[in-house]
Formats: C-alpha cells, structure tokens, sequence
C-alpha cells in the first residue's frame, strides 16, 4: 500500500511521529508501568505492550478524572509517553491530561485508523496543521 | 474561540504565569470541544488526589501566583494528623511527601480545604441553574441531576483551572440541548437500601459507558445517600455525567420529559440477577473479615447515624477493624449528635478528611475487607474483598 496523507481535526497542538499502536480497547494510563510504558490491565488488548515513543490509536480515554492525568504523567516522568495520540471519540478528561503533558492529539481522521494504520507503519502526527500522514513499511 | 480582550491579557501571561496556565488548559479545552467562547462559572470543585499527576498541575499554579477568584472546595487526601499515630508515615517517604506538597499548594492557591468528596451536601452547595466546574465521580452528576446545577465531567485539572479564571468554556452539558437522556433503563429489581442503589450504578455504568441514562421503574423517592452511590458507582466502570429519574430528579416529571425528542440509543434491563452477577464479579472472597471499610464516598449524617445505631453497645471481633470515612464538617455535626461517642465506645475509626485509596492504609496490604462500596473495592488498598450494605459489614465485624 502506498503512504496516505490525512486531514484530521486538531485537539492537542504539536507534532509526533512513531511506531503505530492501535487498541479496540479504552485506555486508563494509570494502568501503565511507569518505567516501561507496558500496560498491565488485565485483558486489554494492550496487555504487555508498551505504550512509550509510539503513536497511539485508540477509541477514546476511560476512568476517573484523577487517575488519567496521574498515569500519563508518571509515563512523562519517565520518559515513557507515547508520542502522539489519535481517539474516535473525545472526552474531556483525556483532552486535559494531554494539553498539559503536551501529548499531540486528534480526532476526526478522514478514514478509520483502524481500516488504513497497521501495526509496523509509521505515522507522523502533525497536529498542528490537521494532517496525519501514514508511511508503509518498504 | 472567542477571547474578550481581559481573556487574551491572560492568555498572555498579563496577569501572570498561574493565570496563563489555568487559561491555556480551559482554551485548549474549548477550542477541542469547538466552543464558541468562554462562560462564568460561579464555584468549583476540584477532586485533589494526592498523587503526582494532581502536584503537576496546581504546584504550577501555586508558583505562578494564581489564585482562586471563585469558591473552590477540594477533595479528601490523607489527615496526617490523625495517621501519625497510627502508621509510620516516613516509610512510604515518596507518596507521603507527593501528598503533602499537594494540600501546601491547595491551600496557597486559596482552594477552601473542605477536604470532602460529598461538598454539594455541605460546604459547597450549587443552585439550581447556576454554572459550575465539579469535578469528582459522585459531584458532577449530583449537581447537574439532583440539584439542577450545570456542569461537565471536569477532571481535577480543568475544574481547577476554572476555580483560577472563574469561567469555563461553553460546550456539553452547560448547554439545555446537551442534557437530554440517551439511553434508557428499565428497572425491574426492588431498590432496598443504598446498597442496592450502589449496585444499580455498577451495573448500570458498565453497560451504558458514556451517555445519560434514564431510569423507569424506580417508584419512589430516593434518599440522599441513594442518590450519593448511584452517582458515585455510574462514574467507576463509566463516565456518566448526568442522569434522570423521572418525577424525582430535575427538569423531568415523564420518561418524554427527559428524553425530550431523543429517541433512546439504547434500552436496558436490570434484573434480580443482574444485580446479584454484578455482586458476584465484585467479591473476590466470601471469607472471615480483618476489616470493614466504610466512607467511599464520606459518609453522611444520616450514614452516620446508621452506622451508631449498629455498633451501639457493640464490641469488634478480636483484630477486626473498622473504618468510617467522612467529613470534618460532618464529624462535628455528629459529635454533637452523640454518634463519635457511640462510635468510639465500639472501637470504630472515624476518619477525616481522608480517601480510601491513599498511602495510609497500604499497611491493610494481604488483608481481607469488607465494604458496602464497589467503588471502595475497586480502587481497594487492601487485599481480597467482599461487598454488602451496611448491615452486613457490620454483622461481620461484631462479636
């Protein structure tokens, strides 16, 4: 497949790029590991995975208004954020917690992520511009 | 977003670095959610956890000199008064001093130090109508659903932010198109207690996840703290910012009322075995109890009451102990009520100020605890758990 190029909807500015990660599943990062970015939540489609340096793709956040912004911001104490985030459905709890960490994030993809992103792509997030480009394996 | 010349001066940093932060949150929200423009908000609260993610935030404020222009109430994180007799605080250095910097910067922000998760009954109570920023599972869809307040689901941050600016962007429930039903329930199990009540939210927050639900078949009025667990318990397994009880609740007397054109996304049952499966998947054991954890959310008076009642010329079962969370408001109040005492005489420990998952009970570690909470189970410091009402903790604590 060739590389895409995708108009999005911009909620976090900023520009990330990383290794594709897509979960069916919510996420709380307080259910990370800290030091490893690994998600440890029992039967999440993530479980074992690290989250750290990649481009997340996921339906939206999960949880208590506390526990979101305090997961991520142990990952960013540690260096071990993910670089970018894409969401279907928005939340303001999740929204919060990236603008203050400083975690590119958008919504509203041209496609569905999950039908034109596959793991082992590469995605550049610029969320500034709205633009979210794809880049396949050679 | 529209910005007001006095909105772009602290956008700007005009009236300081705290100011600016606060703003740069509440527009970066606003422009997420395409709100036209900024709102007054007149009180807030926000749901201060203790913990790092909650330091980020207001220890920027704090340094950058913001202050509270509105009524911002925070919530419990751990009474070190009272705990430093009891557990040696300096061996969980690392959360113990997260938690402490924490309450230092609520209080030079100017947050009021009500230290409640229940503040809508007592120290910061909403009216009907009036623009608010509650964070805090069981608050923000108290105030929006029993007593008629406008709020979003806010998180610790944004709620804060707005306590700082005294406004709020203009988007999702502060809006009348905003709150109609979505999903509707049909209650076919009879609601006995707040228990029950607790229950019901579980079940019920699982199954809908987002969206506002309303509820059919629930024929009479609910009790305060009813309403306190269904809020509470709809916010662990989802994010459910408002919901309807026809004739009971605000701004609907039928099921039309609340749907209000909305044709429901969803209808759901709740049955004698529902309510009984949901129980199940809480319980992790059905074993001898070290200990009863009461108070998630804080107690009220009247739970208060309840609990005296119970332990009244009661003794606790040798190593059994039991725990009551609530206010230091409420406290006071049953003080001179004559509950502390009853309470004390039994062995009971009345805490203030405090939430069930902080540091000071990770000694409970390997324990097994019983609570009427599934939100207390959930975020649980202890080890295995089992769940009833208040009756049966007690039961299972007393000789």
């Amino acid at each position: 497949m060739p590389n895409l190029t995708l108009s999005c909807h911009r909620i976090v500015k900023g520009y990330g790029e990383g290794q594709a990660l897509l979960s069916k599943d919510p996420i709380c990062f307080c259910t990370a590991d800290p030091k490893t970015g690994v998600i440890r939540e029992r039967g999440h489609q993530l479980m074992g995975k690290s989250v750290a340096a990649k481009v997340l793709i996921f339906p939206s956040g999960k949880a208590s208004s506390a526990v979101q912004m305090d997961g991520l911001c142990k990952l960013m104490l540690n260096n071990t954020m993910p670089n970018a985030m894409v969401v279907a459905d928005v939340e303001p709890v999740l929204v919060s917690a990236a603008a203050l960490l400083k975690v590119p994030l958008v919504d509203r993809l041209k496609r569905d992520p999950f039908e034109v992103i596959e793991a082992g792509d590469i995605v550049k997030v610029d969320a500034t511009n709205g633009v979210v480009t794809v880049v396949k394996p050679a | 977003m529209f910005l007001s010349k006095e909105e772009e001066a602290m956008l700007k940093g005009d009236h300081g670095a705290g100011s600016q932060k606060a703003m740069e949150l509440l527009v970066a929200i606003g422009e997420a959610f395409d709100a036209p423009k900024m709102i007054p908000v007149t009180r807030a609260h926000a749901a201060s956890s203790g913990q790092e993610g909650d330091l980020f935030f207001v220890e920027m404020l704090a340094k950058g000199g913001a202050r509270c222009k509105i009524p911002t109430t925070t919530n419990p994180v751990v009474n070190f008064e009272y705990f430093q007799n009891i557990i040696d605080i300096s061996e969980e250095h690392a959360e113990a001093s997260v938690a402490w910097k924490v309450k230092q910067h609520y209080k030079e922000i100017g947050a009021i130090m009500s230290q409640s998760c229940i503040p809508y009954l007592a120290e910061n109570i909403p009216q009907y109508g009036e623009h608010v920023a509650f964070s805090e599972s069981s608050a923000t869809p108290y105030v929006n659903s029993v007593i008629g307040a406008f709020t979003n689901r806010e998180s610790i941050q944004t709620a804060l932010a707005a306590g700082v600016i005294g406004e709020t962007p203009e988007f999702g429930l502060h809006l009348k198109e905003n709150r109609k039903g979505t999903v509707l329930v049909k209650v076919k199990t009879h609601l006995r207690n707040g228990y029950d009540y607790s229950i019901l939210g579980q079940y019920v927050g699982k199954k809908v996840g987002n969206g506002i639900p309303v509820f059919d078949g629930i024929g009479k009025r609910p009790s305060i703290d009813q309403y306190i667990n269904l809020c509470a318990m709809l916010n662990v397994p989802g994010a459910i910012p408002m919901f309807y009880i026809p004739g009971f609740t605000v701004d609907a007397e039928t099921l039309d009322d609340a749907f209000a054109g909305n044709h429901p996304q969803d209808v759901i049952e709740v049955t004698d075995r529902d309510m009984k499966q949901t129980i199940e998947e809480l319980q992790t054991t059905s074993g001898d109890v070290d200990l009863v954890m009461l108070g998630c959310p804080h107690y009220n008076l009247d739970q208060l009451g309840v609990v005296a009642k119970l332990l009244d010329g009661k003794r606790l079962r040798p190593n059994v102990s039991v725990w009551i969370n609530t206010s230091e408001t409420t406290k006071t109040m049953a003080d001179r009520a004559g509950y502390v005492k009853v309470l004390e005489n039994a062995g009971a420990n009345l805490v203030t100020d405090t939430c069930i998952d902080m540091f000071c009970f990770n000694n409970m570690k390997g324990k097994t605890g019983m609570t009427d909470s599934p939100k207390c189970a959930y975020y649980r410091r202890f080890g295995n758990v089992r769940v009833g009402s208040v009756e049966e903790c007690i039961a299972a604590a007393v000789e």
